[in-house]
C-alpha cells in the first residue's frame, strides 16, 4: 500500500513537472512601451500591438496577412440599400476574461459594442472624457464622430449603427484597432469603485491573450485566454519584453531571449538571413514614401516643372542607400499590395538630359528651393535626410539648387501642411485599414488641403472618381475608379513617388504560425514555438 | 553642526524654484506640439487643436499655468502624464528604485577600484602602471556610453553569452515587486536562481555606467594623493618611521579625500545623466529611459516632473557631501 501511494505521489509529482515544463512561453522583443490599454485614445502601432490585438477583438477583423476585413465578434451584417443603416448580429456565448481583478458575470451583449464605440463618438457620454486628456483621435482621425448618426441596441446580439452618409471603407474602419470593443460591465464595476483610469491601465477583453501584469518599461505579460471563442493559442504564455535599441533587440533574438523582433537595423538583415538559427520574413509593407511640391506655389504650379523634377530622381539610388535594398522605388500613390493598384501605370524614367529640357522648355532658370527632410526615421523612410541629399545632388546636375531643410517633428507636421509651404517635403503615410480611400482621398482629396495633402493638390477630376468610390460598395466598379484615380496622379504629378519599404520580421528558426501582417500589426495567438 | 545644516536648508528653497522654473520654461521653448503628436501623421484639424489644448490646460498664460503647476507640486501633485494618463508621481516612484539600484551599484564599483587604482598610480608615480592606468583612465573618460555599452553586449551576452543581453532579471522569474530593487524583490520573492539572475542583468549596466565615474575618481585620487604626498606632514610621518600603510593610508588618504568626496558627489549628477543613455540601451527600465521617451513625445507634465524630482534628489545628495565635507574638515563648518 505504502509502496502504491510512493508510485502515485511520484507519477503526480511528474506530471506536474511535465506539465510546468511543457508550458509555452513566447518571448516578443517589442520595441517601445504601449502608451496605455484603451485602443480607442491612442494612435501608434506598438499601443495596439500591447493592447487590441492579444486583449480586444472587433466586430470585424482583418483576415491574417490581408487587409479584408472578415467576421470577428460580429457573426454577420446587414447594409441598408441606400448604405447608411449597417445592422451587426453579434456572435452569441462570447465570454470576456477573467482576471485577478475582474470576474465577468454576462457574456458580451450589443451593450458592450454600444457602449465602446458610442464613448467615442458622442461628446456626452460619460465615457467619452473618463480619463483627464482623453482624446480620441483614430477615431475623430476616420471621421466617426461626424459620419455616425447612433449606435443603437435592438436586442442583446443585434446593433444597428446608422451613418450621416453612405461609407464604402466603414466596415474596414471597424476592423481596425481603435474600435476594439470592451466589457461594458467591466467598466460599470470601474465607474462604482470610482476608479475609471484603470480602463486604461487593466484592460479585459474577448481577445486570445488575458493581460497579467505589466512592469511600466519593461515587460507585459498576458496568459492564454481559455474561454477564447475561435482558435485557442498554441501557446501559454506570451511576453513583451520591451526592448528600444534595434541593435539590442537582435541580441537578444540571437541569444534566444526572445523569439521573435519588430524593425531591425537594415545594415543587420544580411547577418540575420546568414545566422542558421534565424529565420527571415519579408513583405512589401503597406505604406508610401513620397516628395509633395506645393501644387499651389510657383513655380510647382506648373505641371511640366514638376514632371521635369521628377525625372531627375534616382529611386533606386535612395532605395540602395537608405533601405540597403529593403524597399520597392513607388510608381502609384498606394501600395502594389492594395487591390486597385494600377500595374499599367509606368513611372517616369531617371532621364536628366530629358529632365533639363523639359525645365528650359519651360522657361524656369537658375531654380533654387527648399526640400524639406523629416527629422525621424518612420518604416516608409529610414533616413529622409540621406534621401534629401540624393535629391540634392540629383537636381544639382540638372541646374536646380536645393537646400535642405528640417524641423523638430511636431513643427515639420505642422509646418509642411501649411498652404504656403516653401518648396516640396518628404513624407509618407501607413496603411490604416487597407482601403484604397484611406490613401487617395486622405493624402490627396481637395478637403485635406492645408492638411493632410502635402502636395495642396485639388485637381476636381480626380477628386469626384475618390469621393464616389466612397460611396458604391461594389469592390469591382470601385477597382475601377481608383484606377483611374492613379492615371489622373501619375500625369498631373503632384508628388514624386519614392519608395514602399519592405516589413522585414527576423525570428527564431523553431517559430511557426506567425503571419506578417500588411498593416505593421504583430500577433500571436497562431504563433508556436518548436525549440 | 545644527546651524550650518539649517544654512544649508535654506539655500536650497531658492534653488528648487529656480529649477522649476526651468524646467517648466525650457522644455516650452523647444519647438513641437505635444497635441500635435498625439495624432502624428494622422493631421489634427485646428478646431480640434483647440479643443485638447484647452483640456490639457495649454490655452491659458504661460505664467498661471506655471503658478498652477507650483501650487500642485507644493502639495505633492506633480500632475498627470499626456501620454499615459497616469499620475506623474506615482511612475516616478515605480520606475526610480530601478536607476538608483543601477546607479548605486555602478557608483560601489567606481569607488571600489577607481581610489585604489588611483593610489597606487600616485604611490608609483611614472612607472609602467601609473602611465597604463591613467591612459585607461584618459579612454575610459572619453568613451561614448552608447557605443560601449553595446560593444559589451555584442562580446559578453552575443560572443561570449556570459551575461544577459538586457532587462533586470530573467522572464522566467514572476514576482511582484515589493521594495522596487529588484536584488532585494528576488531574495524575498524566495524563487531559487532569482538573486543570481538580477545581479547578472546588473553586471554589464552597472560596468558601464561605472566607467566615466571610474575615471574621473582615479585620476582625482592620484592627483589629490601627490599634492598630499609631497606634503611636510607626510615627509614627518615618513621621518617618525611609521610604516608605508600608515603615512598613505591614514595620514594621506583622509586628506586627500575631500576633492575625491565632491568629485563622487558630482558623480552622481553625472551618472544620472549617464544612466539615460545607459537604461536605454540595457532596456532597463528606469527614470532616464522613462525621461527620453517623454521628450520625443513631449510629454511636458512628465518631463517637467521628472526634472524637477531629480533635480531635488541632486541637491539632497549635494546637501549630504557639504555635510560630509563638515565631518571630514571640521573647518567648513563654520
Amino acid at each position: 500500500m505504502k509502496y502504491k501511494l510512493t508510485l502515485a505521489a511520484a507519477l503526480l509529482s511528474a506530471t506536474m513537472f511535465a506539465g510546468a515544463a511543457s508550458a509555452k512561453t513566447f518571448v516578443y522583443c517589442s520595441e517601445g512601451s504601449p502608451e496605455g490599454f484603451d485602443p480607442g485614445i491612442y494612435t501608434a502601432g506598438t499601443t495596439f500591438d500591447a493592447s487590441a490585438h492579444p486583449i480586444y477583438n472587433r466586430l470585424l477583423e482583418f483576415k491574417p496577412g490581408t487587409t479584408q476585413p472578415e467576421a470577428a465578434l460580429a457573426q454577420s451584417w446587414e447594409i441598408s440599400a441606400d448604405g447608411t443603416v449597417y445592422t451587426f448580429k453579434l456572435r452569441p456565448n462570447v465570454k470576456f476574461q477573467t482576471t485577478d481583478f475582474f470576474k465577468p458575470t454576462r457574456n458580451l451583449t450589443a451593450d458592450d459594442v454600444v457602449f465602446s464605440i458610442g464613448r467615442q463618438v458622442d461628446e456626452k457620454n460619460a465615457w467619452n472624457k473618463y480619463i483627464s486628456g482623453a482624446s480620441w483621435e483614430y477615431a475623430e482621425g476616420m471621421g466617426f464622430p461626424k459620419l455616425i448618426k447612433s449606435v443603437e441596441k435592438v436586442d442583446d446580439l443585434t446593433v444597428k449603427m446608422t451613418l450621416n452618409r453612405p461609407e464604402a471603407p466603414f466596415l474596414a474602419n471597424l476592423a481596425m484597432p481603435f474600435a476594439s470593443i470592451l466589457s461594458k460591465e467591466y467598466a460599470d464595476s470601474l465607474e462604482k469603485a470610482g476608479k475609471k483610469e484603470q480602463l486604461n491601465q487593466q484592460p479585459v477583453g474577448t481577445g486570445p491573450f488575458t493581460f497579467v501584469g505589466y512592469q511600466q518599461d519593461a515587460v507585459i505579460r498576458y496568459t492564454k485566454n481559455k474561454d477564447f471563442w475561435g482558435t485557442a493559442p498554441k501557446i501559454d504564455d506570451l511576453v513583451f519584453a520591451i526592448t528600444t535599441d534595434a541593435a539590442v533587440r537582435y541580441q537578444k533574438l540571437k541569444a534566444n531571449e526572445c523569439q521573435l523582433m519588430p524593425y531591425p537595423n537594415a545594415a543587420d538583415v544580411k547577418s540575420m538571413k546568414s545566422d542558421s538559427n534565424l529565420k527571415v520574413l519579408e513583405q512589401e509593407g503597406l505604406n508610401i514614401a513620397y516628395l509633395a511640391y506645393n501644387t499651389t506655389q510657383a513655380p510647382f504650379d506648373k505641371l511640366e516643372v514638376r514632371q521635369a523634377l521628377n525625372k531627375a530622381i534616382n529611386k533606386k539610388a535612395i532605395v540602395d542607400a537608405v533601405f540597403q535594398g529593403m524597399a520597392t522605388p513607388a510608381v502609384n500613390p498606394i501600395p502594389p499590395t492594395m487591390w486597385s493598384y494600377n500595374k499599367d501605370t509606368k513611372d517616369d524614367t531617371y532621364d536628366l538630359e530629358a529632365s533639363k529640357k523639359m525645365l528650359a522648355d519651360a522657361g524656369v532658370k537658375n531654380l533654387s528651393m527648399k526640400v524639406w527632410a523629416m527629422p525621424v526615421s518612420r518604416p516608409y523612410m529610414l533616413n529622409a535626410r540621406r534621401a534629401a541629399e540624393i535629391i540634392q545632388d540629383d537636381f544639382a546636375k540638372v541646374g536646380v539648387k536645393v537646400e535642405i531643410v528640417s524641423y523638430e517633428w511636431a513643427e515639420y507636421l505642422n509646418r509642411s501642411k501649411a498652404k504656403d509651404r516653401d518648396g516640396a517635403a518628404i513624407m509618407g503615410w501607413t496603411g490604416d485599414n487597407g482601403d484604397p480611400d484611406n490613401f487617395l482621398d486622405t493624402l490627396l482629396g481637395c478637403d485635406a488641403v492645408g492638411g493632410n495633402n502635402r502636395a495642396q493638390w485639388c485637381n476636381k477630376e480626380f477628386d469626384a472618381l475618390v469621393k464616389k468610390a466612397k460611396t458604391v460598395s461594389d469592390v469591382g466598379e470601385r477597382t475601377k475608379l481608383y484606377e483611374q484615380a492613379q492615371v489622373i496622379f501619375k500625369k498631373e504629378a503632384p508628388w514624386a513617388t519614392i519608395d514602399h519599404s519592405l516589413a522585414v520580421v527576423p525570428m527564431r528558426k523553431g517559430v511557426t504560425g506567425f503571419t506578417q501582417s500588411p498593416l505593421g500589426d504583430f500577433t500571436f495567438e497562431a504563433v508556436d514555438i518548436a525549440e | 553642526m545644527f546651524g550650518f545644516l539649517l544654512r544649508r536648508l535654506a539655500v536650497l528653497i531658492p534653488t528648487f524654484i529656480g529649477v522649476s522654473i526651468i524646467a517648466f520654461s525650457f522644455i516650452r521653448l523647444l519647438p513641437g506640439d505635444p497635441v500635435e503628436l498625439l495624432s502624428g501623421e494622422r493631421v489634427m484639424s485646428p478646431e480640434r487643436h483647440a479643443i485638447i489644448s484647452h483640456d490639457l490646460g495649454f490655452d491659458r498664460p504661460i505664467v498661471v499655468q506655471y503658478f498652477d503647476y507650483l501650487g500642485g507640486v507644493m502639495t505633492g501633485d506633480f500632475g498627470t502624464s499626456i501620454v499615459s494618463k497616469k499620475p506623474i508621481l506615482d511612475q516616478f516612484w515605480s520606475l526610480f528604485p530601478a536607476t538608483v539600484e543601477l546607479s548605486f551599484c555602478a557608483i560601489i564599483l567606481a569607488i571600489a577600484l577607481g581610489i585604489p587604482a588611483g593610489m597606487i598610480a600616485a604611490i608609483k608615480r611614472g612607472s609602467i602602471f601609473d602611465q597604463g592606468l591613467m591612459g585607461i583612465a584618459l579612454v575610459g573618460y572619453s568613451m561614448p556610453i552608447f557605443w560601449w555599452g553595446l560593444l559589451l553586449i555584442i562580446l559578453f551576452s552575443g560572443t561570449l553569452q556570459w551575461f544577459p543581453v538586457s532587462g533586470r532579471i530573467s522572464l522566467m522569474f514572476f514576482f511582484k515587486p515589493v521594495t522596487g530593487f529588484m536584488l532585494i524583490d528576488s531574495l524575498m520573492s524566495g524563487q531559487k536562481g532569482a538573486f543570481a539572475s538580477a545581479l547578472s542583468h546588473l553586471a554589464l549596466p552597472s560596468i558601464v555606467l561605472a566607467t566615466i565615474p571610474l575615471a574621473v575618481i582615479a585620476r582625482q585620487t592620484r592627483s589629490a594623493m601627490l599634492e598630499v604626498l609631497s606634503e611636510d606632514y607626510v615627509r614627518t610621518a615618513r621621518a617618525k618611521g611609521l610604516s608605508p600603510f600608515r603615512v598613505v593610508g591614514i595620514h594621506a588618504l583622509r586628506n586627500a579625500m575631500i576633492p575625491v568626496i565632491t568629485t563622487i558627489g558630482l558623480q552622481i549628477g553625472v551618472m544620472l545623466a549617464g544612466a539615460i543613455l545607459t537604461e536605454t540601451i540595457f532596456s532597463w527600465p528606469g527614470i532616464g529611459k522613462w525621461m527620453v521617451d517623454s521628450v520625443f513625445r513631449r510629454d511636458y507634465a512628465v518631463i517637467q516632473g521628472g526634472l524637477l524630482l531629480i533635480a531635488a534628489i541632486i541637491m539632497i545628495v549635494n546637501l549630504i557631501v557639504d555635510l560630509l565635507y563638515g565631518l571630514i574638515n571640521p573647518r567648513i563648518r563654520h
